[in-house]
């Protein structure tokens, strides 16, 4: 099982146009069991877009997104990837335990096999983008929820990666901690310039990170809708309250219940 | 009456925060202490007012076992002897059954196969009983220390497959998609992945056959005398010969042996994983 994924690992670029970095093109995903996770699925993602994906649970967008990582293959249709430089956000912060909040930063980058020097520069940075330098030798188990996580994304964002896939990284935290999430999710976007590709159920937080949303239906999933957010990119969370974000907000949940 | 009662009441928290940790230490052995004290009392009694002094050979009272085998050093020397090389063969039986148990474990995870493989084999190993194989140990391996290392593997090999198998199958699906995500290897995944993952749980398996290692030493000594003699050999020497003081005092110091190997395992997984396990911080 784990050599066959190993084997599909390196998802073709063949399919690219000129700036696009995720093409998902007629995606069918039908598992063993008989169910069909996905049907007709075609989505591309621009080089720096940040695009959020919406739908009711069982509508398969995580298996979007896991096709997307190359960790699963689909049955019919083709996925491809611009880039080898791609980082997956977990749902849970899927840290090792044993190791301190520097070393599961740096796990990537050793698999990576980086030189040590730009190991230690990257890992540091990272550690000091999501605020955690004074953790840095502490283990997991010290830590908040809402701090693990941001050791997860920490670790995505030492291998500095062209492409994050994140797979509704904020569903187990509190408010307050999501909101700060965003925060600096957003920050971080805005300073790194990768492309994002975000599985959530909240539609206020797809609204509130993405330039384009991604609404879909539930089993099969296909894609009901596609909705611009057409927002400036340095939003901050004041911009919940604007005429626009919430009009965008009901246009994408109008989609979701089905009255598009 | 409350004047009487009023200096009592002020003193008493200077008085506890000075004495609380020696109080605490007393209350907590208090229990364990009485319950030696009236173990030993119930030895005694069967002792002097059960057994009549021409049968007082069956249980001799603690006091002769501790003057006339344990602490007379003609009789304690051999036994001591006896427990190092009991100890020797636990030791290399229990090092035995660790390298093929987590092996067989590594590849019943890594393989369906394997698993259904080795899996009869190895309840076979748990359910039959130990005693019952001994003849055929004898007539394969002879009466040495060989068959003695022989039965303390077999019989401490289960717990430490069953758990290092149990330990990699519980590993989160997640962590191992992350490192097919960062295209480890093979030997990459196991060292950083699967066997500190699995560590808390193959100690557990360890500190259960340490246990039973010890068990299968002593069988082994008894059955397999040739050679040194081991302690489980001296135990039925000293039946056969009717040496009561000096049977009580090995199996005391026996079981001494077993609790202190059973300690230093359950103190070896506070110290390998008790820091970020939590069963290891007992």
């Amino acid at each position: 099982m784990r050599a066959l994924i190993d084997t599909m690992q390196g998802v073709d670029a063949g399919h690219l146009l000129h700036g696009q970095q995720i093409s998902v093109d007629r995606v069918r995903m039908r598992y063993a069991t008989g169910t069909t996770a996905l049907e007709d699925v075609t989505l591309s993602v621009a080089r720096g877009e940040f695009v959020a994906i919406v739908g009711p649970s069982g509508c398969g967008k995580s298996t979007l997104l896991r096709l997307a990582a190359g960790l699963e293959r689909p049955t019919a249709g083709s996925v491809a990837l611009g880039t080898s430089s791609a980082a997956f956000i977990f749902q849970d912060p899927t840290l090792l335990p044993w190791r301190s909040v520097r070393k599961n930063v740096a796990l990537l980058t050793q698999l990576a096999k980086l030189p040590k020097d730009e190991r230690e520069r990257r890992v540091d940075a990272a550690v000091e983008a999501v605020g955690l330098t004074a953790f840095a030798k502490q283990l997991p188990r010290a830590l908040s929820g809402g701090m693990r996580m941001r050791v997860s994304l920490a670790r995505a964002l030492a291998l500095e990666p062209e492409v994050m896939l994140l797979d509704e990284p904020f569903g187990a935290l509190d408010e307050l901690t999501r909101d700060e999430m965003q925060s600096q999710l957003l920050e971080l976007h805005r300073r790194a310039e990768f492309t994002a590709m975000l599985v959530t159920h909240s539609v206020s937080e797809a609204v509130y990170l993405a330039d384009r949303v991604v609404v879909m239906s539930a089993r099969p999933g296909r894609i009901s809708g596609v909705v611009e957010v057409g927002l400036p990119r340095d939003r901050d969370a004041a911009i919940r309250f604007d005429p626009r974000f919430v009009a965008r907000v009901s246009e994408v949940s109008a989609l979701l219940h089905g009255r598009g | 009456m409350a004047s009487t009662t009023l200096p009592a009441v002020k003193t008493a928290p200077e008085a506890t925060s000075a004495k609380r940790p020696r109080a605490a230490w007393a209350r907590r052995a208090f229990v364990p202490s009485l319950s030696i004290v009236l173990g030993l009392a119930a030895w005694y009694f069967v002792s002097y007012a059960l057994l009549t002094p021409d049968r007082r050979f069956l249980l001799p009272p603690a006091h002769e076992v501790l003057t006339r085998a344990l602490l007379d050093p003609e009789h304690v020397r051999p036994m001591l002897e006896a427990l190092a090389v009991t100890a020797r063969i636990t030791a290399l039986g229990l090092t035995v059954a660790t390298l093929i148990g987590v092996l067989a474990g590594i590849l019943m995870s890594r393989s369906r196969v394997v698993e259904q493989v080795v899996f009869p084999y190895a309840v076979m190993l748990q359910v039959v009983p130990v005693l019952a194989l001994v003849p055929l140990i004898g007539i394969w391996f002879g009466y040495g220390s060989f068959s003695r290392t022989v039965v303390c593997v077999i019989i401490a090999l289960f717990p430490i497959i069953t758990n290092t198998h149990f330990g990699m199958r519980s590993i989160d699906r997640s962590l191992h998609e992350l490192f097919t995500l960062g295209r480890a290897s093979g030997p990459r995944r196991l060292l950083s992945l699967e066997l500190p993952a699995a560590l808390p749980s193959i100690l557990t398996g360890l500190r259960i056959a340490s246990g039973q290692a010890v068990v299968g030493a002593i069988i082994g000594d008894m059955f397999f005398a040739q050679g040194e003699p081991g302690i489980g050999t001296l135990l039925a020497a000293y039946q056969a010969t009717l040496r009561s003081h000096d049977l009580v005092a090995a199996i005391f110091l026996a079981s001494l042996f077993g609790v202190a190997v059973f300690s230093l395992f359950a103190l070896t997984s506070r110290l390998a994983v008790g820091r970020w396990h939590s069963s290891g911080a007992r």
